[in-house]
């Protein structure tokens, strides 16, 4: 398929969940320096340790930016173990297309940095 | 005047549909090259300076013969002035790491420009960093290119050596590289020429740059990947420690020392790329019936064609000085990213790069991450550049 398939370009142009999160729990920022694609993800958790919100910052390729994107929709409810324990297979699986190897490091770069958030907390622990 | 259309057909890989334009990178192979290694592998493979049969001799020869005619080909005195590498990379760290480490004190000074590869920045960061000497930069004017002014201010008697790109592979900015080598010289400053782009695109002639050290790789030049050149004026090779140590490099060896081989095999040391250094030979004579002055034209023919065609595009940013370029064309296009561009110009089969072509320092001060760059050769025509120009409408067509 396509690499740039309609849900692709449409989360590229029409992020959800794209700026900062006011009282986010916690929060990581990771770049991808031979690209220059930069990501910030904010957590917020409920007082069940479940993402209650989730939203990201950043800026580079259509890749990069739509699979954070999309990312942040799919954590939500989530607990803080269970990110750290999302595989890059079901990333590219949500992604919907084929991506070569060169790009993959686009399409897992926001859950590099979801992961970074997440072991930052407590409950990363359990 | 060359014919691109007629030359394409020598190489194999460009009758398949694809339109390459990342010559920067690399270049295609005719078939003459690759016949060359074939033909060193089936009728006489065999280590060379060692044998006494006739495949080895034979060998022998045809590995000096690349040396010979390498020489030749970039104006060099003597073919013992060649010393065969791995890559550019390889020719300037053998620099650094012999003539450099003898010859660079605390307190000297080394001068490189804010458009250089990582291959000719990293090993003097290095070597500045060991030797507590001091690495100082030829800044970028803004219309990308060099600061002629600020580097004879820059230039000072601490200065010990100049190491300069002689064409930028992302801007395809040609600095007065003969120019800086006199002014160099004046204050007694050795001088390397990073010419791994220049190489493959124009005459060279190192008795007219007047440079000590020359560095370039075959594979840009239509030759096999793993074969670096670098040219030493004898007189400097001669007083150079040698770089590896081992069998080759050696005229006799007892037990607890040696004595260094002549030039060029001191700095040779084990077996090298014997089959990759004879099918380079060929690339020479392939370019050579070409004519590397009728190479130059056709590249400055292709980046003004596609200088017009790209401008035409409000979208589009080139980063690309008015005169002295070689056949080089990095842009960007608003909002997105270069990495994009080349995924959808592949989606066309067509091979640009995307990246910061290892030239982070640059990037920076052109404040982007990365460009997508088209860089052209004598095979490609203007029918490619239109295709590129296709993939480029296609391109922002796809993201708005």
């Amino acid at each position: 398929m396509d690499i740039y398939s309609e849900i692709i370009l449409d989360y590229f142009k029409n992020p959800r969940n794209r700026g900062k999160l006011p009282r986010a729990t916690i929060q990581a920022q990771e770049y991808n320096p031979l690209c220059g694609d930069k990501i910030t993800i904010y957590l917020l958790l409920d007082k069940n340790g479940k993402i209650k919100k989730a939203a990201f910052n950043g800026e580079g390729c259509a890749i990069s930016q739509a699979s954070a994107s999309m990312l942040t929709e799919k954590i939500i409810g989530k607990t803080i173990p269970q990110i750290t324990k999302i595989t890059n297979e079901e990333i590219i699986k949500m992604l919907h297309i084929t991506i070569s190897p060169a790009r993959i490091k686009c399409a897992i770069l926001g859950l590099i940095t979801a992961k970074k958030a997440a072991i930052t907390h407590k409950y990363a622990k359990n | 005047m060359l014919n691109p259309k007629k030359l394409k057909k020598d190489f194999p890989l460009l009758g398949q549909n694809l339109t390459y334009l990342d010559n920067a990178s690399t270049t295609q192979k005719p078939r003459q090259v690759i016949a060359a290694l074939k033909n060193y592998y089936e009728n006489f493979n065999a280590n060379i300076h060692r044998g006494i049969y006739k495949i080895s001799e034979q060998a022998t020869a045809a590995y000096e013969q690349t040396r010979e005619h390498t020489a030749k080909f970039i104006g060099a005195h003597h073919a013992e002035e060649i010393i065969f590498t791995r890559n550019t990379t390889e020719s300037i760290n053998l620099v650094a790491r012999t003539w450099g480490e003898e010859n660079i004190k605390a307190g000297d000074e080394i001068i490189v420009s804010a458009m250089e590869h990582h291959s000719n920045l990293v090993p003097w960061q290095e070597l500045t960093k060991r030797k507590k000497a001091k690495l100082k930069i030829i800044p970028l004017k803004d219309n990308y290119t060099l600061d002629f002014k600020e580097f004879k201010k820059i230039l000072t008697p601490k200065t010990k050596l100049l190491a300069i790109s002689a064409m930028s592979n992302v801007l395809g900015t040609i600095p007065p590289v003969k120019e800086m080598i006199r002014e160099a010289k004046k204050i007694g400053a050795v001088t390397l020429v990073d010419g791994a782009q220049s190489a493959a695109h124009g005459i060279t002639s190192v008795q007219d740059l007047d440079c000590d050290f020359f560095a370039f790789s075959g594979h840009k030049m239509l030759g096999p990947t793993g074969v670096g050149i670098l040219y030493a004026r004898k007189k400097i090779l001669e007083k150079m420690p040698p770089f590896l140590h081992g069998g080759d490099m050696v005229k006799s060896v007892s037990q607890f020392s040696a004595e260094w081989n002549d030039l060029p095999w001191k700095f040779e040391a084990g077996t090298p790329n014997i089959a990759d250094v004879i099918a380079f030979n060929e690339a020479l004579k392939y370019l050579e019936n070409i004519g590397m002055e009728e190479i130059a034209k056709h590249d400055q023919k292709l980046l003004k064609f596609a200088k017009e065609k790209f401008s035409k595009h409000p979208q589009i940013t080139l980063y690309s000085p008015k005169k002295d370029s070689g056949g080089i064309l990095s842009f960007t296009i608003k909002d997105i990213h270069p990495h994009d561009i080349a995924q959808i110009f592949d989606s066309e089969n067509i091979c640009i790069r995307s990246g910061h072509h290892c030239c982070q320092p640059l990037m920076e001060k052109l404040k982007i991450p990365a460009t997508a760059r088209l860089s052209f050769y004598f095979y490609n025509t203007q029918e490619d550049i239109e295709k590129a120009e296709k993939a480029l409408t296609k391109t922002i067509k796809t993201f708005r």
